[in-house]
C-alpha cells in the first residue's frame, strides 16, 4: 500500500521514544538524523558524557537504518555483500562489517545481527535498500527495510549491566561482547546485544515500537540507583572518537555518495584490514582490494595524540618537511586521557605508528584567531579501551 | 636494594609525582612511606565494609592535566568525574543554588538580588583574569628575585610580562586582590548577604583566617584556578576516591621501574661532608642515595628530617616561623540511605553538588571567632558532599558516602590537647549542623570517621593538621614558599630537595610541586627533562 499523500505534513518523524526524549530534553536541542530528530544534548554535554563513562547513559538509536535479510541464500548473500566472513558470525552473535563497491571503496559500515539461523539484521548509517536489492540478483533472499519496525536504545557505561540486572534480565552479565540474547519484556520480546559505539561496557536494546515507551520507563526506573542519564549526540561523539570508531560521512565518504573520484576510501585505508577476508568466497570489491593489497594503498587512517590542549578540529596534517600530507577528520579533547586526540586521513607512506606528524590548528580565544603547529604521535590503538569493555561476566560498576 | 639514585620521603601524591618523572628519566627511584598505605592526604580507605572513603581530600580540580597526560594516568586507572553545582542553605528554609547552567544560575541569584545576578558576570570575569595569571605560573619554578643568575632574570622577566599583559587597570586590581579579604572583595560586587556567603567559603577552606582577614581573596583563587576538562573553577571526584590519584601515580611510577616501600618511616636525612648520603629509618635501617627529596611539610623537613647540626640556625628559625596553623576537620560518614534535605525539594540535581550552611558573612566571622578562642566553631562552615550520588564505586547501590569538611577546628582545644571526649563533642556539633537542614540524616548514619587536626597530623604527618602543608598567604607564596631562598625546590644541603605542598604552587591535589621539583633535580643531574611544560590558556 502506498504511503498517504499527506505524509509531507509531518516533515520530521518521531522516534518511538519521542514522548520520553522530549520530556528529558531540558535544553531543547535537536538535530536531524534522516527522517528523525534526535537530541544534541539533554541537560549538559559534560555531565552526559560523564554518566556514560562513570555510570550509564541511554542513547536513542531508533533512526539507525535497519534491514532484515532472510531466505535460503541469506548467508551466501551476506558473504557476497561484506568483506568479512559472515559464516563466522554464529546465530546469536553480532559482527561489525563494511561493504564495498566494485572498486573496493567503502559504501558503508554497520553491524550484522545473526538473529536466528539464516536470519540477519543489517544495521547501517546509510540507506541501503537499492544497494541490497541490486546485490540480491541471483540469490534466493528477501530483503526488507525494518527501520520503523524496531525501536532501539543504546545503554552504555560501567553500571549498564547492573541496570539491566535491576531490570530483571537475569544472567545478562554472562553475555559476551558481540553476543545477543532475548528476554521477555511484558508482552513483548526484548532483544539485548552487548554492542555499542562508545568503546565501553554497553548494550543495545531492540524492541517492538509499541513497547518502546514502557521500555524507556522501566529502564530509567531500574537505573535510578545506578546513575542512569539520557545521552545526546555531542557526548556520544566524544566517546566514539576516544574509542577510535569512524563515522560514515565524517571520517569517510560513502562510495555511493562520492562525486569526485579520489574522495572515497578502501577498508585498508580506514584501518579496517582486519575486516577483509580474502580466503572466503567472492565478495564485491574483492578484485580491487587484492590489487590494492599488492599495489599499496593511497591513504591511511591514523589515530593521533595531539600535543597541547587545543582540539585539532579540521586541521591540516604535515610531515617533518612541512608538507601537507592529510587532514583531521574527527577531533576532540579526551576527558579520559586529558589529551587532544584526533582521527586523520593521511597519504601513504606517512603516518606509521610512532612516527611524528604535525597538525596546524586554528583556534579562537575571545574573538582573536591563533594558529599553532603541534606535534602529533600516531597511536597504535584507540586512546581509550577499558578492560571492562571485554570482561565477562560483565562488571557491575 | 638499599641503594638508589633518588630517595623520595613520603608517598603523598607530590612525592609520587616527583618519583614518577624521575623514574621516567631512567633514574632508580625509591619512595619511603611511613604509613602501611600510600597517598598521604590523597587517599581512599575502606573503614566500613563495602564503603570507600576519601579520607582527607575529597574533590579534584587542581590536578594539572599536563601531568595527567604525560604520565598517562588515565591508562593507569584514574578517572576524574565532574559533579554539578552546589548550594547554600539559608536559615529561613530556602536555598541559593549554584546551578551548572549559567542562565539558571543567574536567575537563582536574582531571587536574592536582581542586580547581583548580573554582577556575577563581572565577578566571574575578574576572577578569571586573576586565574589566568596564576595558572600561567603553576608549572614553573619561581625565580629568586634577589638573584642575578640568567635563569632567574629570564623567569622574572616572564612574570613581569605576564603582569604587564594585564594592562594597568587589571594590574592595579591584581595587586589589591592578593592582599584583600574575601569579604571586602565580595562587597565590591554584590549586595545580597546570601550571595556573598555562598561565594565566601572558597576563601577560607583550610585557612586559619576569617572572611574579614586580608589574604583570603587569594585563597578563593586557589580554589578556582583548577579546571575539569577546561571548565575553569569546576570540581570533580576521582572515581574510587582521591586515593585513585595516588594509585594511578604509583602505577605510573612502578611502570617506569620505581619502587615504593610502605611502613618505612624516615627518621633522618643522612648528611656527610656537606652533602646528602641517604636516609635512616626509625628502625635504624639505612638507605643510600645521592639525592633525597622530601615530600613532607617544611617544618617536618627542616626541623625533623634534618639534624639540627646540619642546619644553619637562621634557616631553622625561618622554618620555625613558617605559618602552618591547623584549622580544619573532616568527617567521613557511611549512610544507610539518601538523607533528605527538604529545602532542596525532590530530584534537585544540586543534591549531588557541594552543600553549605552559612548564609551570611557574619556567621563566617563568628565561626572564625570560636577558633581564635581555641574552640571549634559552634556554627561551623561545612563543605558537604555525597560523592556516592555521582561515583557508584564508593558505596553499595542505594547507600551513601558523605564527606564533610569542617572549618574551623583548632589545633588544641582551649590550649589543651584534643581528647576523645572533645572529638565526640565536635562530631556532635557537626551532626547538629547537618540535622538542622536534614532531619533524617542522623538516623541513617552507620559509621563515621571523625578527624581533627590531631588525627590529621598523626596519620598524614601534616604539622598541626594544616591541609596545605602551610598557609597560602601572600608572604608564603611563589618565591616566598616555603620561605625566601628555598623556593626552587632545593634544600639547604647539597643533594636535598623538597616536593610537597609546602613548595610552590602550594597545597591541594595538584601534583605541580612534585613535577616542578623533579624538573629541578633533573636539571642538576644533567638529565633529559621528562616534566611537561604548562599549557597555555591563550
Ligand atoms: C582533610 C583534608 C581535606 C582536603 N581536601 C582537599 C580537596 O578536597 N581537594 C584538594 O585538592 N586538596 C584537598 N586537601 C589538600 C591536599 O589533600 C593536600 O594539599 C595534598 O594532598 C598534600 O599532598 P603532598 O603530597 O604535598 O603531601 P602529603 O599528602 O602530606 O604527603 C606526605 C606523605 O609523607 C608521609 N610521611 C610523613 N612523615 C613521614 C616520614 N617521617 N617518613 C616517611 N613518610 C612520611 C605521609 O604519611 C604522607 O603520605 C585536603 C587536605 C586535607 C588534610
Amino acid at each position: 500500500m502506498r504511503t498517504p499523500r499527506e505524509h509531507f505534513r509531518l516533515v520530521v518523524k518521531y522516534t518511538p521514544f519521542h514522548s520520553r526524549t522530549v520530556a528529558a530534553n531540558e535544553l531543547n536541542l535537536w538535530h536531524r538524523w534522516r527522517d528523525y530528530s534526535v537530541a544534541d544534548a539533554y541537560f549538559d554535554v559534560s555531565l552526559e558524557y560523564t554518566a556514560l563513562r562513570n555510570t550509564c547513559a541511554v542513547f536513542d538509536i531508533s533512526p539507525m537504518t535497519k534491514h532484515r535479510i532472510t531466505g535460503p541464500d541469506a548467508l551466501a548473500f551476506m558473504n557476497r555483500l561484506v568483506t568479512r566472513d559472515v559464516a563466522k558470525i554464529k546465530p546469536g552473535r553480532v559482527g561489525y562489517a563494511v561493504w564495498c563497491d566494485e572498486q573496493g571503496q567503502v559504501v558503508d559500515d554497520g553491524t550484522i545481527f545473526h538473529l536466528s539461523p539464516g536470519v540477519y539484521r543489517l544495521c547501517s548509517q546509510e540507506r541501503q535498500l537499492d544497494w541490497l536489492h541490486t546485490a540480491r540478483l541471483g540469490f534466493d533472499v528477501t530483503v526488507v527495510e525494518e527501520t520503523e519496525d524496531v525501536a532501539a536504545l543504546s545503554l552504555q557505561g560501567p553500571t549498564s549491566c547492573a541496570t539491566l540486572c535491576a531490570l530483571g534480565l537475569t544472567g545478562i552479565e554472562t553475555l559476551t561482547p558481540f553476543g545477543m540474547r532475548t528476554f521477555a519484556f511484558g508482552e513483548a520480546e526484548l532483544l539485548v546485544s552487548r554492542t555499542g559505539f562508545t568503546g565501553d561496557l554497553g548494550y543495545e536494546l531492540w524492541i517492538d515500537p509499541a513497547h518502546a515507551e514502557a521500555l524507556w520507563d522501566a529502564l530509567f526506573e531500574a537505573g535510578n540507583l545506578y546513575g542512569i542519564r539520557p545521552l545526546g549526540t555531542h557526548a556520544l561523539d566524544i566517546a566514539r572518537i576516544e574509542a577510535g570508531y569512524i563515522q560514515a560521512g565524517v571520517d569517510f565518504l560513502p562510495a555511493d555518495h562520492a562525486i569526485r573520484a579520489d574522495r572515497t576510501r578502501s577498508p585498508f585505508e580506514l584501518d579496517l584490514a582486519w575486516l577483509v577476508d580474502f580466503s572466503k568466497p567472492h565478495f564485491t570489491g574483492r578484485r580491487a582490494l587484492l590489487a590494492e593489497q599488492s599495489r599499496g594503498s593511497r591513504y591511511r587512517l591514523v589515530r593521533l595524540d595531539v600535543a597541547g590542549n587545543k582540539p585539532a578540529t579540521d586541521a591540516y596534517v604535515y610531515d617533518a618537511k612541512r608538507r601537507v600530507v592529510g587532514t583531521v577528520t574527527s577531533a576532540v579533547w579526551s576527558p579520559m586521557s586529558k589529551a587532544s586526540i584526533a582521527l586523520a586521513s593521511v597519504a601513504m607512506p606517512h603516518g606509521a605508528v610512532g612516527t611524528p606528524l604535525w597538525a596546524e590548528i586554528y583556534y579562537q580565544k575571545e574573538l582573536k584567531w591563533n594558529r599553532t603547529n603541534v606535534e602529533c604521535t600516531v597511536l597504535a590503538g584507540p586512546s581509550y579501551d577499558p578492560p571492562r569493555r571485554k570482561v565477562t561476566p560483565a562488571p557491575m560498576r | 636494594m638499599n641503594k638508589a639514585d633518588v630517595i623520595v620521603v613520603g608517598a603523598g601524591h607530590n612525592g609520587l609525582t616527583s618519583a614518577a618523572f624521575l623514574a621516567k628519566a631512567g633514574l632508580k627511584v625509591l619512595v619511603l612511606e611511613k604509613n602501611p598505605w600510600i597517598g598521604g592526604a590523597a587517599v581512599s580507605r575502606s573503614l566500613h565494609k563495602d564503603w570507600i572513603y576519601s579520607n582527607c581530600s575529597y574533590v579534584c580540580s587542581l590536578l594539572r592535566p599536563e601531568i595527567f597526560r604525560e604520565l598517562e594516568l588515565g591508562k593507569h586507572g584514574l578517572h576524574v568525574v565532574p559533579y554539578g553545582g552546589g548550594v547554600t542553605f539559608t536559615r529561613d528554609g530556602d536555598i541559593l543554588g549554584n546551578y551548572v547552567d549559567e542562565e539558571v544560575k543567574r536567575r537563582e541569584i536574582m531571587r536574592y538580588s536582581a542586580r547581583d545576578g548580573d554582577a556575577y558576570l563581572r565577578y566571574s570575569r575578574d576572577v578569571m583574569r586573576q586565574c589566568r595569571l596564576v595558572r600561567s605560573l603553576l608549572m614553573r619554578t619561581p625565580p629568586d628575585p634577589t638573584s642575578w643568575r640568567w635563569r632567574d632574570l629570564t623567569e622574572m622577566r616572564h612574570i613581569g610580562r605576564e603582569f604587564a599583559a594585564l594592562g594597568p587597570a587589571v594590574l592595579a586590581d591584581t595587586i589589591r586582590f592578593h592582599t584583600m579579604s574575601i569579604a571586602d572583595y565580595l562587597n565590591e560586587y554584590f549586595e545580597s548577604d546570601v550571595v556573598k556567603a555562598n561565594l565566601a567559603g572558597s576563601g577560607i577552606i583550610g585557612t586559619a583566617l576569617g572572611v574579614q582577614s586580608p589574604g583570603t581573596a587569594y585563597v578563593l583563587l586557589h580554589h578556582y584556578m583548577g579546571d575539569v576538562d577546561g571548565q575553569m573553577g569546576a570540581w570533580g571526584f576521582a572515581r574510587g576516591g582521591m586515593g585513585a590519584v595516588s594509585q594511578a601515580l604509583a602505577s605510573a611510577l612502578t611502570s617506569f621501574g620505581g619502587t615504593i616501600k610502605v611502613d618505612a618511616p624516615v627518621a633522618q636525612i643522612v648528611v656527610r661532608g656537606g652533602r646528602v648520603r641517604g636516609v635512616a629509618l626509625d628502625n635504624g635501617d639505612e638507605y643510600s642515595a645521592p639525592v633525597v627529596i622530601s615530600g613532607l611539610d617544611p617544618k617536618r623537613t627542616f626541623l625533623g628530617l634534618l639534624a639540627s647540626g646540619d642546619l644553619d640556625p637562621a634557616i631553622a628559625k625561618r622554618a620555625r616561623d613558617f605559618k602552618i596553623r591547623g584549622s580544619s576537620g573532616k568527617l567521613n560518614i557511611a549512610l544507610d540511605g539518601l538523607p533528605t534535605f527538604p529545602a532542596l525539594g525532590k530530584n534537585n540535581p544540586l543534591a549531588a553538588g557541594d552543600m553549605h550552611f552559612l548564609d551570611s558573612l557574619e556567621r563566617y566571622e563568628r565561626a572564625y571567632d570560636d577558633w581564635k578562642r581555641g574552640m571549634w566553631s559552634r556554627d561551623p562552615y561545612l563543605d558537604l558532599l555525597i560523592p556516592s550520588l555521582t561515583d557508584p564505586t564508593m558505596a553499595p547501590p542505594g547507600k551513601h558516602f558523605m564527606s564533610v569538611f569542617v572549618q574551623y577546628v583548632p589545633v588544641k582545644v582551649k590550649g589543651q590537647d584534643w581528647t576523645d571526649a572533645d572529638r565526640e563533642a565536635f562530631k556532635k556539633t557537626v551532626f547538629q549542623q547537618i540535622s538542622r537542614y536534614s532531619p533524617d540524616f542522623e538516623s541513617l548514619v552507620l559509621h563515621a570517621e571523625v578527624r581533627t587536626p590531631r588525627e590529621l597530623e598523626a596519620e598524614v604527618g601534616l604539622t598541626e593538621g594544616n591541609i596545605f602543608q602551610g598557609e597560602l598567604t601572600f608572604d608564603q607564596l611563589l618565591f616566598n614558599r616555603p620561605f625566601p631562598g628555598f623556593a626552587q625546590y632545593r634544600g639547604p644541603v647539597k643533594g636535598m630537595y623538597m616536593c610537597g605542598s609546602g613548595t610552590h604552587p602550594g597545597g591541594g591535589v595538584m601534583a605541580a610541586p612534585g613535577a616542578n621539583a623533579a624538573r629541578e633535580v633533573l636539571l642538576d643531574l644533567k638529565r633529559g627533562n621528562t616534566v611537561p611544560n604548562g599549557w597555555s590558556d591563550d
